[in-house]
């Protein structure tokens, strides 16, 4: 770390925070002000508290997909990460409330070393990330289906499922702070504070341009496994808080590596590295989220909802390379 | 280089969002109708005959002894078997359209025990699990037939395709017994099933529309379209509605997953305010559903379940207005019990009614063991076999 110190990269934040988040920003103020115009009781602290709980989970993915994505990869496997997660700790809580803990710790275990196994594959076996990550969300769906006979055996305690569901009481002028909240706002401020740190920086300029990176001694392989590892982490939490609001279910996780994908993407962060902030990531995700909320109160179906993230992709995609062409 | 990348990873990434999109052939194009609120047109799978005997037969009495419900038979028709007698014991042969849900888990447990209570009579039980693939089935039924078994016990996948399946196996020369989803050719020696989807789904709707306020909003979720035993339940329940003129504010399809229940659930507290009802096709996701409002801080509405015990314990400490019809796991020991009998040259009903309990408020007590799991369903008719109730935790 010293040694990357000593020869400065290339970094791009500064130039990052002057433009890439005042389009989205600007979004989510429409998005609001459209919200509150068909469905005013939204902005009650009631229904905001309880939004931004169930927010909290994709928003999570989010950054750890960012970690990921600014490192020039793709991580494909949260979604069935987050499955494979539930299904395992209903099975092994078996509704017994003094194996909460343990089973925590074995998930937030298990999300690191799927990061690591997807990380050594696409750094030492020079596996593209698409591939490895595709490979271990198959891996995962068939390793599930097959551990529980297709379906879903145990169940989750009290004490696992309050973390996605409960929420801290009366707390005056807000009414209730679901814990997932406050879970997201302390991993959030540690992904910002791990973003402004040397780590953040060499993570940046691996994406932007790792023969480069290399060459001004940056440990490419490396970092990049620690961002698949964050992203499996991330990955963890998400399914404690899923499992928590919903229950075991072997779609928890359907859909959402997605999701997570689409928010990045939202939030001005360059698809192949190199581009983009953490909180823009995170801002996509609670972008993504409001607009669904939007298109629920309109009634549209939730079946619209992936093609209005394949459309965001294609149109975030668009623009980016015309911004990188005209550079 | 970067932008190649990046548009590649761009089209490869929409290509695999299609993929997944696609893939859950439950996801229905029609629920995207959502602002339609009514119950829609009746389903295509709606027989009015089979509707109208359905109803009677929920309140026909059954011939049997009252306390084995398995063994009981609505309206008997009884054949003759005499030309499948054989001395025993015997080797008896099931293949099963699939494993994947916990109904199907008990059930195929309690079949389990059935056999083993039978132990002297049957030398062989061999199970072959489809693992719900049609194709498979198709195989498994042939494979069978080459395997010396003395009867064949069918649980279709599905209905037209196993069809000639079936029909092939009838011509070996051995009893056939279908039961569950049923075929459509009468050459099994008999077709057990409960009453059936009808009455299931009349029992529940009929319950929420008359608890509720007249003329409330009322939301039906079911696992997906285009299932029989389910399209029959929903058909039953929207001629209710439609009588009772209550406001069906959505139909939607949950594939039977919490998590997705819980969002669509929560979705319509918060587009409609309110909803008065809420009716389901099976009660695996029911307790999604009263979560959804409970997480609301909204009073729970009449809502119907199924047998499942965590249901029938959500309802009992939270005081729901609740019922549960089912479509009993005790099924699964009937069939054994039939090819035995088959096998003996008795005489068996064909078909094979049985009778399909309803759980209420007042005998909710007696389904509720708190210390059988979760995903148990109560109407399992176990409790007197062997390995209860271990077997089943």
């Amino acid at each position: 770390m010293r040694l990357v110190q000593r020869r400065p990269l290339p970094s791009r934040l500064a130039r990052v925070r002057s433009g890439g988040l005042l389009p989205l920003i600007a979004i989510l103020a429409v998005l609001l002000v459209l919200i509150t115009v068909r469905q005013p009781d939204f902005m009650a602290p009631p229904s905001l508290m309880s939004f931004l709980g169930r927010s909290a989970p994709l928003i999570l993915l989010a950054a750890g997909q960012y970690f990921v994505i600014v490192s020039g990869e793709f991580d494909l496997s949260v979604g069935s990460l987050v499955t494979a997660q539930v299904v395992v700790a209903a099975r092994l809580i078996d509704s017994d409330p003094s194996r909460t803990w343990p089973v925590v710790l074995v998930l937030l275990a298990g999300g690191l070393l799927v990061g690591l196994v997807n990380g050594l594959i696409t750094t030492r076996l020079r596996v593209p990330s698409f591939i490895t990550t595709l490979g271990m969300f198959l891996i995962l769906v068939g390793a599930v289906y097959l551990w529980s006979n297709g379906a879903p055996k145990g169940g989750l305690s009290e004490e696992f499922r309050r973390f996605g569901r409960r929420a801290f009481e009366d707390v005056p002028g807000l009414g209730r702070i679901p814990y997932a909240l406050v879970i997201l706002l302390v991993l959030a401020t540690l992904a910002v504070l791990l973003m402004r740190s040397d780590f953040g920086r060499v993570l940046v300029a691996v994406g932007d341009n790792p023969r480069t990176a290399e060459l001004s001694g940056a440990r490419v392989h490396r970092t990049r496994t620690i961002a698949f590892m964050l992203s499996g982490l991330a990955a963890a939490v998400a399914a404690i808080l899923i499992g928590g609001y919903s229950g075991v279910s072997f779609q928890a996780g359907a859909g959402l590596e997605f999701g997570a994908i689409t928010a990045v993407v939202l939030g001005g962060v360059a698809l192949g590295g190199g581009r983009g902030s953490v909180v823009g990531a995170m801002l996509g995700a609670l972008t993504l989220e409001l607009l669904f909320t939007l298109m629920n109160f309109y009634g549209v179906s939730g079946a619209l909802r992936p093609t209005v993230q394949g459309a965001i992709i294609l149109f975030a995609v668009a623009v980016s390379t015309r911004r990188s062409t005209s550079r | 280089m970067k932008r190649g990348m990046a548009a590649t990873a761009a089209l490869i990434l929409l290509s695999l969002a299609a993929c997944a999109t696609d893939e859950p052939a439950a996801t229905p194009s029609d629920s995207s109708s959502a602002p339609a609120a009514g119950t829609g047109e009746q389903s295509k799978f709606f027989v009015q005959a089979d509707y109208d005997n359905e109803l009677a037969l929920l309140d026909a009495a059954p011939t049997g002894p009252a306390d084995k419900p398995w063994e009981q038979v609505l309206n008997p028709k009884m054949v003759d078997t005499a030309k499948f007698k054989k001395a025993g014991p015997h080797k008896i042969c099931f293949s099963n359209a699939a494993l994947n849900n916990p109904w199907r888990q008990v059930g195929f447990k309690t079949m389990q025990a059935e056999v083993e209570a039978q132990g002297d009579r049957i030398k062989e039980f061999v199970h072959v699990d489809a693992e719900g693939k049609d194709q498979k089935q198709i195989a498994d039924i042939n494979d069978l037939l080459g395997k010396g078994c003395d009867a064949l016990i069918v649980s279709p996948n599905t209905t037209a395709t196993l069809t000639p399946a079936v029909e092939a196996a009838c011509k070996a020369d051995l009893p056939v017994v279908v039961f569950d989803r049923g075929v459509d050719t009468d050459c099994p020696v008999t077709f057990i099933n409960p009453i059936g989807g009808y009455g299931f789904g009349h029992v529940g709707a009929e319950f929420v529309s008359q608890r509720m306020k007249p003329g409330g909003k009322v939301l039906a979720l079911r696992i997906l379209p285009g299932v029989d035993v389910l399209e029959t339940r929903w058909s039953a329940a929207k001629v209710v509605f439609d009588k009772a003129q209550v406001d069906v504010v959505g139909v939607e399809f949950t594939d039977g997953d919490p998590a997705k229940t819980k969002k669509i659930v929560n979705d319509y507290i918060q587009r409609h305010g309110t909803i008065d009802g809420v009716w389901m096709d099976a009660g695996a996701v029911a307790v999604a559903a009263v979560e959804a409002f409970q997480d609301a801080g909204q009073p729970v509405p009449p809502i119907n379940g199924e047998d499942q015990l965590d249901f029938l314990k959500l309802w009992k400490d939270e005081g729901l207005t609740a019922i549960a019809p089912t479509y009993p796991t005790y099924q699964w020991r009937t069939p054994i019990i039939a090819a035995l009998r088959i096998l003996d040259g008795q005489q068996v009903s064909a078909p094979w009614k049985l009778p399909q309990p309803t759980i209420t408020q007042e005998n909710l007590d007696s389904y509720l063991d708190p210390e059988m799991p979760p995903l148990h369903y109560a109407m399992c008719g176990c409790t007197d076999l062997p390995g209860y109730p271990q077997r089943w935790k």
